[in-house]
């Protein structure tokens, strides 16, 4: 007994725990990694599908995701100078579109801004200056538009899509791919049932400003304003605003308002 | 020495450690709004529990006492780690919705508590069993808890509408505190009152008890 509460004994119980523990768990989250790296890349790819109302539960199988996926045109938005950028022109600035990260940019200081209080409306500090978004085209013309947004919520921040119409106004879907709210509460941005309530409402007024809120309660719906209105999430006020502020960024003219009015015409 | 099929039936309702030993309330209170999320959580904590019972018997010998409670730690946490890499392989979806909890199994009262009160003094099969056992028990409470939860509070179990909500077009006006942590307190208390009503041994003798009038009385 006084050899196992010994000064050695304990340092090496200590040690060889340590060693033991540390290989089991290297070893597991290195052979999981790229698993649970394609899960979320698929995953994401889904909440743009969703968004873009491609995606239906229960019809649509994640196994024809990439496939679905391939539909899209892909472009990257400079927000510095408000232009859309294809393929050929994202490469010659030295950017894979289909490898580029934002959330990984907005971290590094020569591809991202700090943001002063006053424009950081979503409260995301820092802002990539590219993002990429998703055009669907019928023919010529342009039949939906997914575009990334984030912004913070109550505990965390908000990663998700937002799609729109044609008439780059019309909401088409909402989806959040990453939050850590409350769950029932902040985490009902997530119910389809919320998510629906999202569909055919208007983001710019007739101002050609954002008019899109997320009000207290339940939306009038033969009110004047009800085509700019959602209801709030009850019991998640400061979520809802947040998604509030996340629209009103993203869409308006430090996110990507300018560049929708200019392929708009 | 406590016989294999004791040790395992035993947490379910005479020795449950959310009823008897009130162990694990705080992810009983997070985690039970739905079914679905609460299975999963019952089955990576039976799991743990199990795993971290037996390896920490293994060595139970080996461990000084000085440090005893690091060293569980230490394997806890591992296991959980492993666990959490596991889900997301496995089940994205659901460990997406389990978020934090997954990595809060560390902090659950019940995985220290049978390491320290169990696997510490018994051989590595049994304390398996163990561990499994209060597992169970705890699955017990949690999917009970859940169930009521998720019934009351959205109309449906396992996900299934069972009650159409009117904001769906039903007719059901779900309960929006049984959505919210306290009302798993409510359900948690009236289920350990249930307890130890049908197992009356169960009912922990008063700490004191109000005594007689003791009025002094001094001769005149």
């Amino acid at each position: 007994m006084d050899n196992k509460d010994s000064i050695q004994n304990i340092i090496i119980v200590a040690v060889s725990v340590c060693l033991v523990a540390a290989i089991i768990v290297a070893g597991s989250a290195v052979s999981l990694r790229p698993t649970i790296q394609m899960n979320k890349a698929l995953d994401k790819n889904k909440n743009i599908l969703v968004a873009a109302g491609l995606f239906e539960k229960g019809v649509t199988d994640n196994a024809q995701i990439p496939e679905l996926m391939t539909s899209f045109d892909v472009f990257l938005v400079d927000l510095e100078e408000k232009t859309l950028l294809n393929a050929e022109q994202a490469s010659a600035l030295g950017i894979d579109i289909a490898e580029y990260d934002q959330r990984k940019a907005s971290k590094i200081p020569a591809m991202s801004k700090e943001l002063s209080s006053a424009d950081d409306i979503a409260s995301i500090t820092r802002r990539a200056r590219y993002s990429v978004v998703y055009l669907l085209k019928d023919g010529d013309d342009i039949s939906r538009v997914v575009l990334p947004v984030h912004g913070y919520g109550l505990w965390s921040t908000l990663y998700g899509f937002v799609a729109l119409q044609g008439d780059l106004t019309t909401v088409t879907g909402i989806t959040f791919y990453d939050q850590k709210e409350t769950a029932g509460l902040g985490g009902e941005i997530d119910n389809p049932a919320w998510k629906a309530l999202w569909v055919g409402k208007q983001i710019y007024g007739a101002d050609g400003e954002v008019a899109l809120k997320v009000i207290k309660g339940t939306v009038d719906r033969n009110g004047k304003n009800a085509k700019y209105q959602i209801d709030g999430l009850s019991g998640a006020t400061l979520t809802s605003r947040g998604v509030q502020n996340l629209i009103a960024y993203w869409l308006g003219d430090e996110g990507f308002g300018p560049v929708l009015k200019s392929i708009k015409g | 020495m406590s016989s294999m099929k004791e040790v395992l039936i035993a947490p379910l309702f005479v020795n449950n450690p959310i009823g008897l030993q009130i162990l694990g309330i705080c992810s009983a209170l997070a985690v039970t709004t739905k079914m679905s999320v609460a299975l999963v959580m019952c089955i990576a904590l039976t799991l743990v529990t199990a795993f971290s019972n037996l390896f920490i018997s293994l060595i139970r010998n080996q461990i000084p006492s000085s440090i005893r409670i690091i060293v569980q730690m230490t394997v806890i946490a591992s296991l959980v780690i492993v666990v959490d890499q596991i889900l997301g392989a496995v089940a994205y979806d659901m460990s997406k919705e389990l978020t934090v909890f997954v990595g809060l199994i560390i902090t659950n009262c019940i995985v220290m508590g049978r390491a320290e009160a169990f696997a510490m003094q018994n051989p590595p099969v049994l304390s398996f069993v163990d561990g499994i056992g209060n597992g169970l028990g705890y699955s017990v409470v949690l999917m009970l808890v859940a169930t009521i939860r998720e019934f009351l509070g959205s109309g449906s179990l396992f996900g299934y509408a069972v009650m159409p909500l009117i904001t769906n077009g039903g007719w059901y006006n779900p309960m929006g505190m049984m959505l919210l942590p306290p009302s798993a307190f409510f359900i948690i208390g009236l289920l350990i009152w249930g307890l130890r009503a049908w197992k009356t041994e169960q009912v922990e003798e008063p700490e004191y008890e109000i005594g007689g009038h003791t009025a002094l009385t001094r001769p005149v």
